[in-house]
């Protein structure tokens, strides 16, 4: 498809100053997946087909109303890649035949949850892959079954507590590296992203609206209502998310691994934790050290690994 | 037009191939897969101008149809009992995105036990759905079946997807001759695929397939969707007139054999109504007056020619190759449902055969016609009949035997 002449985002004030996505929608205050896709939507612009898993965002487009400005398909939790790529090859059949014009011709990007993305859409996530399709796929990650309460997912953090881990422990189970397993596919592009970091998220936006095949992103999505805090601490809690290292910023391409927001000096994860009821119960009613500094250890030793930061 | 001896699976092949589709995706199961083996061969060689594309598997390959279908292109596909099942949630849901497109379901018996032989249940499982259903007793039915659904599904009046049903091994694997339409002929039959409104293109906001809140508008889309598949009756015989005008075969909506004068009748499904049909004959033939009746459309079920066609007969044996546990069979409820309380309605009966590709034999007919004749005499329906035989009890008793020796000589260690 036709790619438009990249952008360049240095600064804040480079962002587009008012965004594409209509409002009203029914989300919850300071979602973080919505914000990602402000982002994303702003800067993809409104040729683009969105096509939608069984999660939070499937109550965007409630019949009459859609934020859209383009196309929205539902399809169901396990297929939204495989609807996908039905629309793209569609697509490139009606170019091929010139049944559609280059210039009406559209972006397609897959948006689901953890929930689809970790699990039930796996497959049909890794299909899409493996036939090297052109499309763009946002995982918003809140760690958990949002929408239907905070259940525990693939994607659930250590410790955490949801609605099935309410004991003192919390989650026993521990986050699924969904981003090792994506690049191990060699696609295209993966990346982690989060809004509260739009300047590296634009650029990243910006990559890949230059590029083809399979570019899958992944935004740490902080949920007021399933993590338990007051809505306006979301970019805070995004912010604290990459200073800590909880949420390491990295891109992949070409066989390379490359961190993108190096943390100069990480804060300590409880900073992060703290402001979390999910994660009361590591503070309260005393203080489960043990537990606080297994977590800690554990992001230690992945920026060992990483060797950077 | 072209004669060629082909196997049911590619009289489907060469269905999709003359309806001129855009768009196939794929994954195999047995018995399907030669169905999509000929169509890939084809594209290979440069024969036909489409894209094959082999999701990771059923549930995949029916969003992508249906999506693609939702896109603008004129999609086929095709799959078998547990790939039907295993992408049933997408049937439902692409059914009610109103995207006309054609699967071809080549019927198998659902696991447990796994088999690879035919029944109705895989495709029974699909009766709710929102898809048109066109079953097919021979080859030639098949490819003209693929046609005719393409026409029907994308009708302005209906604008639902399409299920051609064919029997595994009876009719995949058995070879008939073929009459092929001239491309030319069946493009001009089946013409250009009109998305109508349904096309996502730069410019031209679309919003497919969205949630809705509360019972009211949910309950206004189902209904319009049922209304639609019901309208596909009507539409059914103005298609087929066109048919036959141009090829000059006639497909009616049910197949009725030698109903002239018939007393007894027997209902069937598919290929094993050839079954039927030999012993409609040989009755005949010993004077009793027997006949047949298949329907070909099953979604939109034809209710009203099936009373037109079964008033004032004796009595009727529904042969079901389903069965719904706890129930009996599908075939069955619905017939009856469609002469309860009418005036002269025959007597119906009930009968489970063919499961898992069991045959059902010429004496086997023959004893339902006795028993329909009997209860005909007594006035009143007889008990439902799961067909098995003395013989089949005592092979089935062996390989029991040989599981417990078995298993005793494994407890024994």
């Amino acid at each position: 498809m036709s790619k438009q002449s990249p952008l360049h985002f240095h600064r804040m004030k480079d962002m587009p100053s008012t965004h594409l996505l209509g409002t009203g929608t029914p989300t919850c205050a300071g979602c973080g997946g919505l914000e990602t896709l402000h982002t994303i939507y702003d800067i993809l612009g409104e040729k683009t087909v969105f096509v939608n898993a069984a999660g939070c965002m499937t109550l965007l487009s409630v019949y009459p109303f859609t934020p859209f400005r383009g196309g929205w398909l539902y399809t169901s939790m396990a297929s939204a890649p495989a609807g996908a790529q039905g629309v793209r090859d569609a697509l490139d059949i009606l170019l091929q035949k010139k049944k559609l014009s280059p210039d009406e011709n559209v972006e397609v990007v897959v948006i689901t949850g953890d929930g689809a993305a970790y699990g039930m859409g796996m497959s049909a996530t890794s299909g899409a892959m493996d036939r090297n399709l052109d499309f763009i796929y946002l995982c918003y990650d809140n760690e958990g079954y949002g929408n239907t309460g905070q259940q525990y997912s693939p994607a659930t953090p250590h410790a955490a507590r949801t609605s099935t881990s309410r004991g003192s422990h919390g989650y026993p189970g521990y986050k699924k590296d969904l981003f090792a397993i994506w690049a191990a596919h060699n696609p295209a592009y993966v990346a982690t992203v989060i809004a509260a970091e739009p300047l590296d998220l634009a650029k990243k936006i910006e990559k890949i609206k230059g590029m083809s095949g399979p570019r899958m992103l992944i935004s740490l999505a902080p949920c007021p209502t399933g993590w338990d805090y007051d809505p306006q601490l979301s970019v805070e809690i995004g912010r604290l998310a990459v200073q800590t290292g909880v949420w390491p910023l990295k891109e992949y391409s070409d066989g390379e691994v490359r961190h993108t927001k190096v943390p100069k000096r990480r804060k300590p994860v409880e900073e992060y934790l703290q402001l979390q009821g999910r994660f009361r119960h590591l503070f309260e009613p005393q203080r489960d050290a043990a537990g606080i500094a297994e977590i800690q250890s554990r992001i230690d030793a992945y920026w060992e690994r990483a060797k950077v930061g | 037009m072209t004669r060629k001896l082909l196997t049911g699976n590619s009289a489907a092949a060469w269905g999709a191939r003359l309806a001129g589709v855009d768009y196939i995706p794929a994954f195999p199961i047995t018995p399907q897969t030669e169905i999509i083996e000929d169509l890939a061969a084809w594209i290979d060689r440069g024969e036909m101008d489409a894209r094959l594309v082999t999701l990771e598997s059923e549930h995949s390959m029916i969003t992508a149809a249906g999506s693609a279908a939702s896109s603008g292109v004129r999609a086929f596909t095709a799959t078998s009992s547990q790939g039907l099942l295993y992408g049933m949630e997408m049937v439902y849901t692409v059914a009610g995105w109103r995207t006309p497109f054609v699967m071809v379901n080549v019927s198998r018996g659902l696991a447990s036990p796994i088999t690879l032989e035919s029944d109705h249940n895989d495709i029974m499982a699909a009766r709710d759905s929102g898809f048109l259903q066109i079953h097919c007793a021979t080859c030639q039915e098949i490819a003209d079946g693929v046609l005719i659904a393409y026409r029907l599904a994308e009708h302005p009046e209906v604008r639902v997807p399409a299920i051609v049903n064919l029997d595994g091994f009876y009719l995949s694997f058995t070879r008939e001759p073929v009459d092929l339409a001239e491309a030319s002929e069946a493009s001009a039959f089946v013409g250009e695929y009109d998305p109508e409104n349904l096309q996502f293109k730069g410019n031209s906001p679309l919003s497919q397939a969205m949630a809705v809140l509360g019972g009211g508008p949910y309950s206004y889309f189902r209904y319009e969707a049922h209304l639609a598949v019901q309208r596909a009756l009507s539409v059914y015989d103005e298609i087929i007139d066109e048919f036959e005008d141009r090829f000059g075969r006639r497909y009616d909506m049910i197949d009725s054999y030698r109903m002239q004068d018939a007393e007894y009748v027997f209902v069937m499904l598919g290929s094993f109504s050839t079954k039927a049909r030999d012993a409609v004959d040989s009755l005949r033939a010993a004077g009793w007056k027997a006949g047949l009746l298949r329907p070909r459309v099953f979604r939109p079920f034809p209710q009203q020619q099936i009373r037109q066609l079964l008033r004032g007969r004796r009595a009727v044996a529904v042969i079901d190759q389903n069965i719904s546990m706890g129930m009996g069979g599908v075939l069955h409820s619905e017939f009856a449902t469609a002469l309860y309380g009418t005036t002269d309605a025959p007597l119906l009966a009930s009968y489970i055969g063919g499961l898992g590709g069991r045959d059902i034999s010429q004496q086997e007919f023959f004893a339902m016609a006795d028993e329909l004749r009997q209860a005909d005499e007594r006035g009143e329906a007889p008990a439902a009949r799961l067909l098995y035989t003395e013989h089949e009890l005592t092979e089935m008793r062996k390989l029991q035997a040989i599981a417990q020796a078995e298993q005793a000589e494994i407890q024994q260690h």
